[in-house]
Parts: C-alpha cells; structure tokens; sequence
C-alpha cells in the first residue's frame, strides 16, 4: 500500500491533528485577542474534520450521525464566535486594548 | 484521482492555517481564515459530505467571517508592533507539538480501521436527505435546544453591546 497515492482514514486524521497543532500553537504564541480567537475556530474545524472522516469511513453505510454532529457544531460554534466578540467588544470599551499581555488585573 | 485532491487540499489548508497563525496583520489573518474554510470545505466534499461542505461555506467563510472583520474594523486594530520574537515560547510549542505528534503516531497504529482506502462511490450522494431525515426524527430534542441556544445566544449579546443607561 502506497502511503501517497493511497488516501486512508489515517491521513485525514493526521490533518486533522496537525490543523488542531497549528490552532493550539497560534492561541499560545499570538497575543492579540481576535487572532487567538481565529486560532480556536481552527481548532474547532480541526474537530470537525476528525468526525466527518470517521463518518465517511463507518462500516455502517449510509449513517450520518457523525455529519449531524458536526451540524450541530457549526451552529454553537456560530453562536459562540457572536457571544465571544460581543464580550471582546465589551472588554475593549473597558480597557482600550486587545492586547492579552495588557489584561492581567486577574494575574496572581 | 482521491490521492491528488487530497493532497492538493491538505497542503493548502496546513499553508493556509500556517499564514492564520504566523500574519502580523489581523486583517489578513481574517483572509487566510477564509482561505482555511474553504479548503476545509473542499476536502468535506473529498469525504462526500456535500452538505457540510455547503454549511461551511455558507456559515464560516460568510456568516462567522463577516462578523470577524466587521469587529477588526470596530476596533480599528493596528498590525502587531515588532516586538522581539518570543523565543522561548516558539521552543516550547515546537516540544509540544513533537510530544503530540509522538503520542498521535501511537494512536494512529493502534488504530486497525485506520488503514481503510477512501474509495469514491461516482454517484452523488443524498446525504442532506439523509440528515434531514435523522435529523428530525432521531435528533429532534438537540435540534430544538439548538434553538433555544441560539436564542440565549442572541439575547445575550444585546444585552452586552447595549450601553449602560445612567
């Protein structure tokens, strides 16, 4: 089996892990906010990309409970980027900044 | 043919996701997103979800990424200053990602289904009939509290944009 011209199961979730990386990679090294933000949506698709993967590679033919899962993330994920810049707003008319280095009031 | 999409696909979500992280710009950062979604919505149609793929096109690349770049322009944020390159943290980042590459590598061998070859089927799927029709019968009860979450959602963002009233 030729790992190159052979698309298996395993590739598409070593995309997805790698995907999920890079989003964890940005939320550490970025400090501003909204791109840390963007970095979590990429983490979340990274999710979705693992479950449409196994639904398509399921014995079971012709199930979807795998694609009605990552419905339902799409949708919360809508709901939470709204709620999310919402409160980023909030924080900025607070604050002046949407640098993460400059909100430290919390900070032990 | 699944081999050359894939790779076509996978190498540009990985370049695009690379440019969301490492752009100074947020704007362009935003734009590179795009670009993530809309590969990540090609390689849904690889896997023969031609309904998510529409989904994500349609709720990512336009709803989610409309309301990112309408809050940049609020916010009117400036390209990240140069500041000196943290170091430290890029190492630490790089040893995680090595350590979950490791233990991923592990769970991947592990995994005997992992080995199946994607083959196409050559004919286009009904897969939104097919989630419509589970949707509303199996998923019936998450699918109306889907409902009442993005009313909760709603409601509360108005309650935080709103302003203070003396």
């Amino acid at each position: 089996m030729n790992p190159l011209t052979d698309i298996t199961l395993n590739h598409y979730l070593a995309l997805s892990g790698i995907l999920f990386m890079i989003g964890m990679a940005g939320v550490m090294i970025r400090r501003s906010i909204l791109v840390v933000y963007m970095c979590l949506e990429l983490m979340l698709n990274a999710a979705n990309l693992a479950l449409v993967a196994f639904n398509r590679f399921s014995p079971v033919a012709r199930e979807f409970d795998g694609q009605i899962m990552v419905f339902f993330i799409i949708t919360v994920a809508a709901a939470e980027v709204a709620v999310g810049l919402a409160l980023i707003v909030a924080l900025y008319r607070l604050r002046q900044t949407t640098n993460m280095g400059d909100l430290n009031s919390l900070k032990f | 043919m699944e081999a050359l999409f894939f790779w076509i696909f996978a190498v540009g979500l990985v370049g695009a996701a690379l440019a969301v992280v490492l752009n100074r710009n947020p704007v362009a950062s935003a734009l590179c997103l795009v670009g993530t979604f809309v590969f990540l919505a090609a390689l849904f149609v690889t896997l023969e979800a031609f309904f998510l793929a529409a989904v994500q096109i349609i709720v990512y690349a336009g709803a989610v990424m409309v309301l990112f770049l309408f809050i940049i322009m609020l916010l009117d944020i400036k390209a990240e200053a140069k500041r000196p390159v943290p170091y430290g943290k890029i190492c630490g980042v790089l040893l995680l990602s090595v350590i979950f590459a490791l233990f991923f590598d592990q769970v991947l061998t592990a995994l005997p289904a992992g080995q199946s070859i994607l083959k196409w089927s050559g004919e286009i799927s009904s897969d939104a009939k097919g989630i419509g029709m589970i949707l509303f019968s199996r998923y019936t009860l998450p699918f109306a509290i889907t409902a009442v979450l993005l009313l909760v959602a709603t409601l509360g963002v108005i309650l935080l944009s709103k302003r203070e009233v003396k």
